[in-house]
């Protein structure tokens, strides 16, 4: 039985193409909406057919991963030093950011952090030395992602360091990652003069104990309410972690008080977190990543569970497909440039802290954070834009994070590969922009639009699982 | 000389804007020649033939924009480049990064507008058909204007359709009039009670604007694509077309418009006819009349005959068909033949046809074939000559500009008439020729403002023969209403003054220009 809706009927179209066709409707006073069409990635015909064939288990896997990234219950509970708590740590094992990488192929604020790190250790006496241990082959390297943790920019965890310990009270899996140095010359932008070591050691010897005494004392520390609350205070915890900040550290402060050998300590534990609005930068992405974690292993899940880069190469891991990396070239970001530097200083993208974007943060929640539009074209329109879009490409909405101005709906979370290739939308990260020779740290801030290629690679290695 | 090309990655525009763009760079000075199109297989190949390719395109995608510039000096090239885009920005309302958020996907759009009932699908061929299915999937009926879609694509679709209950009309279906809604290359025609299924888009815009400026009205005006009616296809959506208007209450009359379909589709629409109560006129340009009546419709020889038909029909006036012979004709022309032939020697004998819609091509292959000798056409039908180099007229010859050869990487010659105005003033110039017969189709889509852009290639065609001390008579037909955004009215008025006769229909100026060239024949003889 034919059901018609057409003829009688009010017509009401969708245009997909010439927007003059959508223009001749509006003068004829029909109702109608423009697609900003673009053309879908570039995919074999295979890998499409494949895919095509299976999108009912593909759903099915994608419902699972939704439920339990959904569901993951990120809270800070310890700390410690990395050689001790990360999995897989080892003395000579350096982590860095994005997927694995080769010391001949780590572009320049990624060797300057590793410099660093080595001096940091004590396996070095000064950057030659550092450098000519980084190639000897006696340093291993290794994607933070790899051992459940995350690092903004370089990324960089060696042995010593303090680490967060994250843990997803939902499932029980853990994450790591580093306490944030704050702006300026700083080993995660590739900076290793001595004032970075020093501050390194200061951040190893006083507020490390300071802390983790404090977080000790409160138990643990509900890191999804502070992300859920500071988006509804400006921040999308990626770009912007002012509010998360000072929220935890209104959650913090009392035990620092009350846990500190002295009030000098406490004083300078304090202010060190209230200088620096990015502190909360660090717990954001390891509260993303546990949750995300969660959801690894799903057989033929198109969901992205990793996306970072090494400030060389860009890659993806899905849900669905194992510890496989899926790589494409790392694209320089359009970005606001502090004074003095330009799109020719700047390194291509590079950090963990894509983990934001890939959990439904960051620039995918740039709806919530209007302070920070310049980045994205000056105006709030275009914040809210670009959150819409990210609609298009993700299996679901959080429950957990909400937008204000969009009448409180969920961030959209669960980038769904197939969509990004259907529809030719990548996802859209807000990022820091670092020098791309090492040691000057960073430059400006922006925003960019992953490359397709790593998800174009995802979609095929997706297939390759049926 | 110079060529510069340069890739940007990611960019993407849909080929009129882009088109737009290649052309506004052209007009820049210094730069030569110009392409701004997207990074396919296809279009590295027209860059290649076109001599504007260069070695940075090789690496470049699907979903990459390509510029090349062929221009006289580095900078003036380098310039160019840096405009395309400024350009593409004006060319983009609202220049972008402000812009009314718009969905990147049919199931977005259909999120935030639940009750659509029709997609309009006008993207690439290879992407056309993918999106249709999508629209399909979701429930909507659609338009598919795309051309390029592979037939077994179409054929999936339509099934696909009529398992769903949808229409799919097209592809390359460039017009379509629903719920009196004029559709892609449409014309604003009032309401009324006569249907039409078609499967010419020109076809349908010249009937249904003849029976609007007759006083009547359409109902709905259902474009399948000119593949539909094929043995491949079967028909399946001009006889779904046919049920569908059969079963709507406001159709009185079916005029059913197509070149003759396979001869196991006209089985089938038979049939399907067969068991229709409503009165079907059928305009099936070049079939043979009887088989057409023997299957209960009435049939039409021509576009204006079957506009004519299908309103007697309706107003239950007796008599079928055009009634009028060839002698009535030219008694009834005869001042305009007389007028038209002022200054035309013996020796210029020939009809040049640069027709923008090919049904019109083929209305006039069928309306002259059998009163001229020598018809050559570049896409020839009956037993028409076909012509070596379609840029070259012979004798007479009728002329599809709408043909791919001329289409490929330019817009249809209904949008751009540049390559149809240089026609027109080389045939002026060819001492054989008596009469360019052109047509100019009006309504949404196609170019807003036809007199600006022909007015000037007619008064050169003009004085090309004056210069050459004879005369040359341009006749012309309109398609469309006074209530189009062009104005027919104005249009006729327009050409009038510049010296070129307008008729009513393309049927009408095809039978003029034949009884002007043959009058000269027979009066020869006497």
């Amino acid at each position: 039985m034919i059901k018609d809706n057409l003829f009688g009927k009010k017509l009401k179209v969708i245009n997909i193409g010439l927007e003059s066709f959508k223009d001749a409707l509006d003068k004829c006073g029909v109702e109608s909406v423009q697609v900003d069409w673009h053309p879908p990635a570039p995919v074999t015909e295979k890998s499409s057919r494949i895919i095509t064939a299976n999108l009912e288990q593909i759903d099915k896997a994608n419902a699972e991963v939704m439920k339990k990234i959904l569901a993951g219950k990120p809270a800070l509970v310890g700390m410690g030093k990395a050689l001790d708590t990360v999995p897989g740590m080892k003395p000579n094992l350096i982590l860095h950011a994005g997927p694995p990488i080769t010391w001949d192929r780590m572009c320049g604020p990624m060797r300057g952090a590793v410099v660093g790190a080595l001096i940091y250790e004590g396996l070095a006496k000064n950057p030659a030395d550092a450098e000519k241990l980084a190639e000897s082959g006696e340093i291993e390297y290794a994607p933070c992602h790899e051992h459940a943790a995350v690092g903004p920019m370089a990324g960089i965890v060696s042995a010593s360091m303090p680490v967060f310990v994250i843990k997803n009270e939902e499932f029980g899996n853990y994450s790591y990652a580093t306490m944030n140095e704050g702006l300026g010359k700083v080993l995660r932008y590739g900076a290793f003069s001595e004032e970075v070591i020093a501050r390194l050691r200061w951040m190893e010897t006083a507020l490390y104990p300071s802390l983790k005494a404090a977080i000790e004392s409160l138990g643990s520390i509900d890191l999804r309410s502070i992300i859920a609350q500071a988006l509804h205070m400006g921040d999308e915890v990626h770009n912007r972690n002012r509010a998360a900040t000072s929220l935890f550290y209104r959650t913090i402060a009392p035990a620092i008080v009350a846990t500190a050998p002295d009030k000098n300590a406490a004083i300078k534990v304090l202010e060190f977190i209230n200088g620096n609005d990015h502190f909360f930068l660090n717990l954001s992405m390891a509260a993303c990543k546990v949750s995300l974690d969660a959801a690894r292993n799903i057989l033929h899940s198109s969901i992205a569970v990793v996306m970072a880069r090494n400030g060389t190469d860009f890659g993806v891991q899905l849900a669905g497909t194992g510890d496989r990396w899926f790589i494409g070239p790392a694209p320089v970001p359009d970005a606001l440039f502090f004074a003095g530097f330009s799109k020719d200083d700047a390194n291509p993208d590079i950090g963990d802290s894509a983990i934001t974007e890939t959990g439904g943060l960051g620039g995918f929640a740039i709806a919530s954070a209007p302070a920070i539009v310049g980045f994205v074209g000056g105006k709030a329109a275009d914040a809210v834009n670009y959150t819409l879009q990210m609609y298009e490409i993700t299996a679901a909405e959080s429950e957990a994070y909400q937008i204000p101005y969009l009448n409180f709906r969920g961030t959209p979370t669960g980038i769904d590969v197939i969509k990004v290739v259907e529809n030719g939308i990548t996802p859209f990260i807000d990022t820091g922009v670092a020098h791309k020779k090492a040691g000057i740290g960073q430059v400006g801030a922006g925003v960019l639009s992953a490359p397709l290629e790593p998800f174009i690679k995802a979609y095929e290695g997706l297939s390759e699982t049926f | 000389m110079i060529i510069k090309g340069t890739v940007d990655k990611g960019k993407y525009y849909d080929s009129i804007t882009l088109m737009t763009a290649a052309k506004k760079l052209r007009e820049l000075a210094g730069v030569i020649d110009s392409a701004v199109i997207m990074g396919t297989k296809e279009n590295k190949a027209i860059l290649k033939a076109s001599g504007l390719y260069v070695a940075d395109f090789d690496l470049s995608s699907d979903t990459d924009m390509l510029i090349a510039i062929k221009a006289k000096n580095e900078k003036i090239a380098d310039d160019a480049i840096g405009n395309v885009k400024v350009i593409l920005d004006n060319l983009k309302k609202g220049g972008g990064d402000s812009r009314e958020f718009k969905p990147r996907s049919i199931q977005k759009a259909v999120t935030d507008f639940p009750d659509a009932n029709l997609a309009l699908i006008s993207v690439a061929g290879k992407y056309a058909g993918a999106e249709a299915m999508k629209a399909l999937k979701l429930g909507l009926h659609v338009m598919l204007f795309s051309d390029n879609v592979p037939l077994e694509t179409e054929i999936e679709l339509k099934k696909y359709a009529l398992q769903k209950g949808l229409l799919l009309m097209g592809p390359d279906c460039g017009t379509a009039i629903i719920n009196g809604v004029p559709l892609a290359f449409a014309n604003v025609v009032p309401k009324g009670k006569i249907g039409i299924v078609a499967a010419s888009g020109t076809g349908l815009q010249e009937t249904s604007c003849l029976i609007a400026n007759a006083g009547e009205g359409i109902s709905q005006a259902i474009g399948v694509g000119s593949r539909d009616i094929g043995k491949d296809v079967g028909g399946l959506m001009f006889i779904e077309g046919i049920r569908r208007l059969a079963k709507d209450p406001e159709t009185e009359v079916i005029l059913l418009v197509s070149k003759p379909p396979h001869e196991s589709v006209l089985k089938k629409i038979g049939q399907t006819v067969k068991n229709i109560k409503k009165p079907v006129v059928a305009v099936f340009l070049g079939a043979d009349l009887k088989t057409v009546e023997k299957m209960k419709m009435i049939p039409a020889f021509s576009l204006d005959d079957a506009a004519a038909v299908a309103i007697r029909t309706l107003r239950k006036e007796t008599g079928t068909g055009f009634s009028h012979t060839d002698n009535y004709w030219k008694k009834h022309f005869l001042g305009i033949i007389n007028k038209e032939r002022k200054g035309i020697s013996s020796s210029q004998k020939y009809i040049r046809g640069l027709f923008s819609g090919g049904t019109f091509c083929n209305e006039a292959q069928v309306l002259l074939k059998n009163k001229l000798k020598d018809i050559y056409s570049n896409s020839p039908i009956l037993s028409v000559g076909k012509l070596d180099n379609p840029l070259i007229s012979e004798k007479n010859s009728l002329i599809d500009l709408g043909a791919d050869e001329f289409t490929v990487g330019r817009p249809h010659p209904m949008i751009d008439y540049s390559l149809r105005n240089k026609r027109i003033i080389q045939e002026a110039s060819d001492r054989t020729v008596a009469v360019i017969l052109l047509d100019i189709v009006l309504g949404y889509g196609d170019n807003p403002n036809p007199l600006a852009e022909i007015v000037p290639a007619i008064q050169q065609a003009k004085a090309t023969a004056k210069k050459g001390r004879r005369a040359i008579s341009i006749i012309c037909s309109v398609t469309g209403t006074d209530k189009d955004p062009q104005n027919r009215a104005t249009i006729v008025k327009g050409l009038s003054e510049n010296g070129v006769t307008v008729m009513e229909s393309n049927a009408a100026a095809c039978r003029l220009a034949g009884l002007i060239v043959t009058h000269e024949v027979s009066h020869d003889k006497t």
